[in-house]
Order: structure tokens, then sequence, then C-alpha cells
């Protein structure tokens, strides 16, 4: 039994024929820059809800702060525009609260992988079952070009003008480390068929699903992924039975590597070997434990609750 | 000093004197890890049972487990009894358990201990094998000789052991058991209370307990000469004993509070201790976050979901919540949090009390961010505060704060049973569908107050965003917009006020030469001073500010009836006589900086942090130096 007290009668409505087309999603005209990658996310979810007919009402988008934590504003949906850096602790009071309600967390690599990093690890160990989206375009787009925690190493921005000194952080070795990831996939905003089959699988796992998106930022990255999108072959497709596969990619994409999701040790090597890009499932395990189905308690009354109460009270009676 | 060793061959000839005390306080000091606070917990709480007033105070070192026989490490608890209410520790301790001289020794330096103490001490330190703990001891015996404590030898240790092999994990049972006779209390409630507290432990510890609890019981009796006797009030309204901490978690509860998201943080951590031991039979969630910032994100989304939601914290996590606060307030996000105030800056005095968190919490959000902060003042009152914060949240769709302290956090107190309400545990808001044109900041321009929808209600769909928004939620930068959104969260506090009384006056409401006036924890002591230096006289009164942001109306009104209005608080002041301290430089009490701008009339603060709740006679001196024209 769910713990809400929310008994949400018209969301078990069955007279409910309602039938949702991507229109029915969108909100307000995105102000993103043209060409930037948070529109195919943003199109490809949108896409993914019709197709999964999810109730406008019962989703909610949680981000935090910078150009793709806009996201939920551009979703006919509900959605929480937080806090820098804290999208996961907010989506993971929805979700516990509320676990009948579909949550997507939408983060970019500062948010993530920066100021919120200590949420990311902690978040993947909770695993609630909810998909969590890293926009990740190595940079600080808002704020107008600062390095970032993805930022490659060199790269001259406005924080280091001389070259970051740093080597990037790596976020699927990162989030393959951490106890409970049940979910670790990679997709690419310019090849919007595998992005969309990215976006169902990790909407389907059952638990928290990571998934890095790959973006360019055409205002202060915008040569990140030249090579990749120009030379389909740099790019190394993730295919198994059990992966990800994505519709009509295999003639462009032909350059395949056959890894099954359960491998954990393979997924590790794989996400730790940055000279290749990969897409795909790296790691998926059904069988984690789902954080709100452990803290999943009986309801009770408000009666039932007085009665409790006195006991307690006696225990501390004079 | 009397030293006095008293021992099998003392017992044939002892007469007992019977002393009867109106008012008393006792304490049992030891090294930390000794269970002192269990004894007096105990003490107390069997005290309270038997109709006695009682307050708590522990005295608890910053380390888990300080070096052993050190006076700073002292660790134990002051009971105060009382023949009617006790609302405060008092002054000082006539009656001291000692596990070591050193313990004692710190209780001593920090004049905790009246010069007519009576001490029961641990002899085993006297002939120990080591000589420089023999010296230590004599040291000891010398300086305390200076007072007129009588000091009794006790062959702890040695008793002990007749019964368990590591004394360490025993004394405080046997000094139980003494206490129990020096007071006449009821052996059977002493063992009810034992087995109560040690319910989640296995058997065989409540049985050892047990049979400390009669040896020191049996030892008493065959070798002290003097007893006490505190009268007992008269049964009246039931009541219940507990201390604050377990009273603001019972709160939640009563309240319908759902889910508390907290990261542990002294003293405010018990909270959470009751809750997870009670919790989830009630269907709540306890969720320990990863950080402090974790903790109210989550209590924010779950609110957000719809959920009655509240946090944990203490100072160094007040601060570091601050940002998701002033989320809160501008997406208009109920939120109750508890600071559990310690002592500061920085990491401060982690186990000591003080009330220095007030100004942090009113304007601790940057850019205006206005909600509601409240203080209880007792026990009982940190249990009526939860459901009274639940409902102000929800009304106004905003943060409240509420400020309890280290001293109502470990205190225990009896306070009668609070009447409980099912009203209290109402569902979350109405979730009909949205009607068309229903917009999430409809603001009703009077009050500024709207409805609050949340996910699953069909047509509601918004985003919820800590930027500056319109009525539809709409991200919205132009003037007009800023100007009336501000307007209208700072309109829902004036509308609050409109609803709340003017504080009462103990004292003389007509008015007088002196008002002081205090919030928080300080209460007892402040109005247990008051009545003694109106029995000596002097023209004053008081009054005690539950709601801090709003302030309580008509302020202004009942200063204009004294000549000097004063704050007594635990914070920080400059000393007006101090070098470079002048009426233009002098930092005030926080109280007192906030009715000074309120209310423009020349508030003057008494204030002290000594790391200890006040004692009344500490305000009875304070009172006398600041009478209006001179020292009284």
């Amino acid at each position: 039994m769910i713990m809400s007290s929310c008994s949400l009668l018209h969301m078990a409505d069955e007279d409910d024929d309602r039938v949702f087309e991507m229109g029915d999603y969108q909100g307000p005209v995105a102000r993103w820059c043209s060409g930037c990658g948070d529109h195919s996310v943003l199109t490809a979810a949108q896409r993914l809800m019709a197709e999964k007919q999810l109730k406008p009402e019962t989703t909610v988008f949680v981000s935090g702060i910078g150009c793709s934590s806009r996201f939920p504003h551009y979703m006919k949906t509900y959605g929480f525009h937080g806090l820098h850096g804290r999208a996961l602790p907010v989506a993971t009071g929805v979700k516990l609260s509320r676990p009948e309600l579909d949550v997507f967390a939408v983060m970019g690599d500062g948010d993530c992988v920066s100021i919120g990093a200590g949420h990311w690890l902690h978040a993947t160990r909770y695993n609630l079952d909810m998909t969590a989206l890293l926009l990740d375009n190595n940079i600080y787009g808002l704020t107008k070009k600062q390095t970032s925690p993805t930022t490659p190493q060199g790269f001259k921005s406005n924080t280091q003008p001389h070259g970051s000194y740093l080597p990037p952080m790596n976020p699927l070795e990162v989030t393959l480390g951490i106890t409970n990831a049940s979910f670790v996939a990679q997709t690419a905003e310019w090849v919007p068929a595998h992005l969309f089959a990215t976006l169902k699988a990790a909407y389907e796992h059952r638990g928290f699903a990571f998934v890095r998106v790959l973006q360019r930022c055409p205002h202060f990255m915008p040569n990140i992924f030249t090579d990749a999108v120009k030379k389909p072959d740099v790019i190394q497709i993730l295919d198994h039975p059990e992966g990800i596969r994505a519709e009509g990619i295999d003639k462009i994409y032909t350059n395949q590597l056959r890894h099954d999701p359960a491998d954990i040790h393979m997924a590790r090597e794989l996400a730790e070997d940055v000279d290749t890009i990969r897409l795909g499932l790296f790691f998926r395990d059904e069988t984690r434990p789902l954080y709100e189905e452990t803290r999943s308690l009986q309801k009770r009354t408000a009666r039932e609750k007085m009665d409790l109460l006195n006991e307690d009270f006696d225990r501390y009676a004079v | 000093m009397k030293l006095e060793t008293v021992g099998a061959s003392a017992l044939a000839e002892k007469e007992v004197s019977v002393h009867t005390a109106a008012d008393l306080a006792v304490e049992v000091v030891s090294d930390s890890g000794e269970g002192a606070q269990k004894c007096g917990q105990i003490f107390g709480a069997v005290s309270a049972k038997m109709g006695n007033g009682v307050w708590t105070v522990e005295i608890i070192p910053a380390e888990v487990e300080p070096p052993p026989r050190e006076p700073a490490g002292a660790s134990g608890i002051r009971i105060r009894l009382g023949d009617k209410e006790v609302t405060n520790w008092g002054d000082d301790t006539n009656v001291v358990v000692a596990f070591n001289e050193q313990a004692l020794l710190g209780r001593h330096q920090l004049n905790a201990l009246a010069d007519d103490a009576v001490i029961l001490l641990e002899n085993m330190w006297a002939t120990h094998p080591d000589p420089k703990i023999q010296k230590q001891w004599a040291d000891t015996m010398e300086e305390l000789s200076h007072r007129n404590y009588r000091i009794i030898e006790v062959p702890m240790e040695e008793q002990c052991l007749t019964v368990v092999d590591n004394p360490r994990k025993g004394k405080n049972m046997f000094a139980l058991g003494l206490l129990t006779w020096i007071f006449d209390r009821d052996l059977e409630r002493a063992r009810e209370q034992i087995a109560h507290a040690f319910r989640t432990k296995k058997a065989i510890i409540t049985e050892t307990n047990h049979k400390l609890l009669e040896l020191g019981y049996a030892w008493a009796e065959a070798n002290l000469d003097f007893r006490y006797d505190i009268p007992t009030m008269e049964a009246g309204a039931p009541m219940v004993v507990m201390n604050g901490n377990e009273a603001i978690a019972l709160g939640a509860v009563a309240a319908g509070l759902e889910l508390a998201a907290m990261y542990p943080i002294t003293p405010a951590t018990s909270v959470s201790h009751m809750l997870g031991e009670v919790f989830e039979k009630y269907g709540g969630v306890l969720h320990q976050a990863e950080d402090e910032i974790a903790a109210a994100g989550v209590a924010i989304g779950a609110s957000y979901a719809g959920k009655c939601t509240f946090t944990i914290t203490s100072g160094p996590g007040l601060a570091l919540k601050t940002e998701f606060l002033g989320l809160a307030v501008m997406a208009e996000i109920p939120l109750v949090l508890v600071d559990v105030q310690r002592g500061g800056p920085s990491t401060g005095l982690p186990t000591k009390v003080e009330q220095s968190d007030l100004l942090a919490a009113m304007f601790g959000q940057t850019g205006d961010a206005p909600h509601v902060v409240l203080a209880p003042a007792t026990i009982g009152e940190c249990f009526d505060i939860m459901p009274t914060a639940r409902r102000i949240a929800e009304a106004l769709r905003t943060v409240v704060m509420v400020l309890s302290d280290a001293n109502l956090a470990t205190g225990v107190a009896p306070f009668p049973r609070p009447e409980l309400s099912p009203e209290w545990q109402m569902g979350p808001p109405d979730q009909r569908p949205v009607p068309e044109g229903v917009r999430p900041y409809d603001w009703d321009p009077r009050t500024g107050l709207s409805r609050r929808f949340i996910p699953g209600q069909p047509g509601g769909m918004h985003t919820v965003t800590g930027l500056a928004h319109d009525e539809r939620s709409k991200v919205a930068y132009d003037s007009e917009t800023v100007q009336r959104s501000m307007t209208m969260r700072s309109r829902k506090l004036a509308v609050f006020q409109s609803t709340l009384l003017p504080p009462e006056i103990n004292g003389d409401p007509e008015g007088g030469d002196l008002l002081i006036v205090g919030w928080g924890s300080t209460k007892g002591a402040i109005e247990e001073a008051v009545e003694r230096a109106r029995k000596q006289g002097l023209s004053v009164s008081s009054t005690h500010l539950t709601f801090l942001s709003p302030l309580q109306p008509g302020l202004k009104d009942i200063f204009s009836r004294f000549k000097k209005v004063m704050t007594v608080e635990i914070n920080y002041s400059d000393f007006k006589d101090d070098p470079f301290i002048t009426d233009e430089n002098r930092r005030y009490g926080q109280l007192a900086m906030l009715l000074r701008s309120s209310t423009l009339v020349d508030v003057d603060c008494w204030t002290r942090v000594i790391g200890e709740p006040l004692r009344p006679n500490m305000i009875v001196k304070a009172i006398r130096e600041n009478m209006p024209g001179g020292e009284a």
C-alpha cells in the first residue's frame, strides 16, 4: 500500500478517455538559443509522454538552475524550477511522498556534477523510480562560458582563460561506482532516434534512471562534438537485445559494440575509456530496491492516529 | 566543610532527620558515559509522577567521551524539584551525587553548588593506587574545604562490584537508589521507570539495574542520617512528563505532519530519535537526508506534492538551508522548520543553550522573504506549537520557523496532558480539478492569500519557480509585477498579525517602573525573578513573546505604561561601560534590536552568553541594577 494520503480519485478514473498528442504537453515557446541541444531533449520528452499517454497533471518535471533547467517552463505538466544543484532533493521529496506521480529531474552539468554533486550520489543510492537527465554541454551557458566539471582540459573559458586546469569529470564512471546504481545510459541530442529510445528506456526502468545527454552549446561550446556529428563512425553504439535499440540508425551508425547491460564490470570499463564516445545502455539492474517502496507505510486514519498518540502519551503519563 | 566517611560502624547510632523543603535542586555528575543523565532523567520522571514540580537540565560536554576525571569534562544533570510547578533550573544545587571529585570540582568552579550543599561522593579515588589521583583528591578536598559543603564519602565502586563486574555501567542506578531513599521516592515507580528507560535493551539490563537501585536504596537507608521531604501537589489535571524535543516530535505527529526530513545536528537530533521510534506506526516518514540542504529540499518537494512536512535543525543547519527557505517563501510552499538553537557563531557551543538565531531566522534569507517565526517558552508549548505552526504554514502558504533551544530540548518537565484534536490531522488541500481561469497565485489583493494546488489536479499544471513571477507563475521581471508580488507576499504577515492578541503581562498590566521582555525558554526564570523582585517591593513586570515575526500587536501601547523596557535574553550584547562602547555603536540583544526598530521605544537589554540557562537570582540582580532612577 502506498503511503500517500492524497486519495486522488480522479487519477484512477477509468472513464478518462482523453487521448494526448505531443502538442498537449507543449508549454510556451522555448527561449533557448537556436541550435541549443535542449530543444531536442524537450521534443523527445514530449514525444515520450505522448507515446506513453502520460497525464499532464500527474507528471512532474523538476529542475535546478541553468539554461537546461528552464525545461519545466516549456512543458505543460506540473513543474518545479528550483535551486541551482538541488533538483534531486526536491524530486526525491515529490516521489517519496507521491509514488504514483511520474517524476523527471532535468539538470545541467554545473547543476548535477558540480554544485549538486552530493545529491547526485545519494539520489543514485536512494534509487527512487524516476528519470534523471544530465544535459551535459560541458560548459556553463546561462552565466556565459565558465568552466564546468565536464569541460575538456585546456578549454579556454572566462574563468580559466588560459585553459581549464583539470581533466574533466566522467559522470558515467562516477554513477556506475555508486551503490544501488540501477540504470546508466548515454545518448546525444543530435541523434534524435537514439535520444528518444534512451528516454523511453529510462522512463520504463523500474528505478533511478540516469541518462547523460551529450549536447552542444552553440554559443559557448560549439565545436565540442563537431567531429562526432560529422563522422558517425567516431561514435560507438552499445547494442544488445536487453539494451537500447533506436530505430533506423543502424545504417548510419555502423560502429557497434555488443554489450550486455547486466555486466557492471564491462560497463565500468567502457565508461572509463573516454577516447571513444559511446551511446547506449551501460548498465541496468531492475532488482535493486526502490526507496519509496522500502519506506512505504500503511496509512492511518485521524482516529487511529489519535488512539496511537494516546498510547504514546500513556508512556509519559504522570 | 565537613568530610564524613560513613560505613557499617556508623549506622547503629544514627538518627534520621527529615528536612522539608518547598524547592530544592539535585545534581548527579560523573565522567561522560557513566549514565548520570539517565539517573537524573529517571529520578525526575519518578518525582514528577509522584506529584512534584520538576525541571531538569542536562550538563553535557561537547565530546562523546572526553578524558576521564577532568573538571571540564563533567557530565551530568540538574533536577530541580518543587512543591508547585517548576519552570526553570533555579539558582544553585543543594544535593549532589558525584562519581569522582574532579567532576564535582568542575561544578564547584562554575559556582553551581549552594554553599551548604550536601555532597555524596564516590570515595574510591582517595585510596587509588595511582599517587597522582590520590593527590588530585587531596588537592580537591583542600579547595572544597573553604566552603560549607557537607561531603559524605560513599563506597560506590565497592558496593556496585557486589552486583556487576563493571561499575562504570552501574553506578548511576546505585546513585538513583541513594536519591530514591533520600527523597522518599516510591521504589516501585522507580523500578517501572527503569524498565521504561531500558525498554529497548535486553531484559537482563533492567533486572541488573533493579538490583543496583535496591542496593543504593539499602545503603542509604543503612548509612545516611538525613532525608528530604518535598511536599507534592494535589493531583489535578492529568499530566505527562517528557523533554522538549520529545514534545516537538509528538506535537508534529499530533499536527498531522507526515514527513520529516533532517540531517543529524546537536541539539536537534533527538527530535528525530523520537520520530525514528514512533513515526512509522503513524504512517509518517523520517527521511535522514545526505545533508542539511537536501533535508530542506526533500521537505519542500514533498510539501509541493501536497504532504504536510517539516525539517529539523540547529543553527549551522539553518544557515545551510537558507537558500531553500527563501525559495519556499518565494514559491509559497508551506514548510515548518524547527531550529533547536545552540550557542554560536559557527560551530559554537553545540550542547549549550543560546537564543542567538533569532535574527538569522528572521532575516537570514537573501532578498525580502517574509515568513513567520514562533518560539515555545515551555516544554508543553513545544508540543502545542507544532499544530499551530502547521496551520499557519498552510493558511499563509509560507515558511514557519519554530525556535526552540538546548534548554527546552533536553529539559524534562511535567505539563498537562494535551487534548488532541482529530481536526489537526486534516488532509491536503482541495484537490478537485482547477477551474478554467484560476491561477496558481491568484492573490487576493487585500490579503495576499491564494489557493494552493498540487500535482495530480487536472487543470492546475504550472511550474513553480524561485524567479520573480506573476499570478500564472510565469517568470516576470517587469516593475509592476515585481512590486505587486512582493507586496502580496508581505501582506500575508500583516493579515496574520491582525489575528493575534497582545501578549499578557506578568505582574501589573497597569504599568510600573520596569518591564522585562523575553522570548523562548527563559520564561520560567524571568517570571520567577519578577515574582521575587515584586516581593522585594520593586515595580517590575514581564511579558513574553511567542510570535516574533510578525510581532504580537499592542507592544507600543504596553511599553508606554512602563518607565523603562528591557529585554532579558541569552545572546550577546555589548556592556554599556565597556571600552569604545557608545550609545551609537552599542550592539543590542536580538529581540531588543527588533523591538527598538518596530516600536521606536528606547528598549534596553540585559543579555548573557554563559553557556547555560539563566538563573533567577541573576535576573533579580539585573532587575535591581536596571531599575529606572538607579539601583534599588
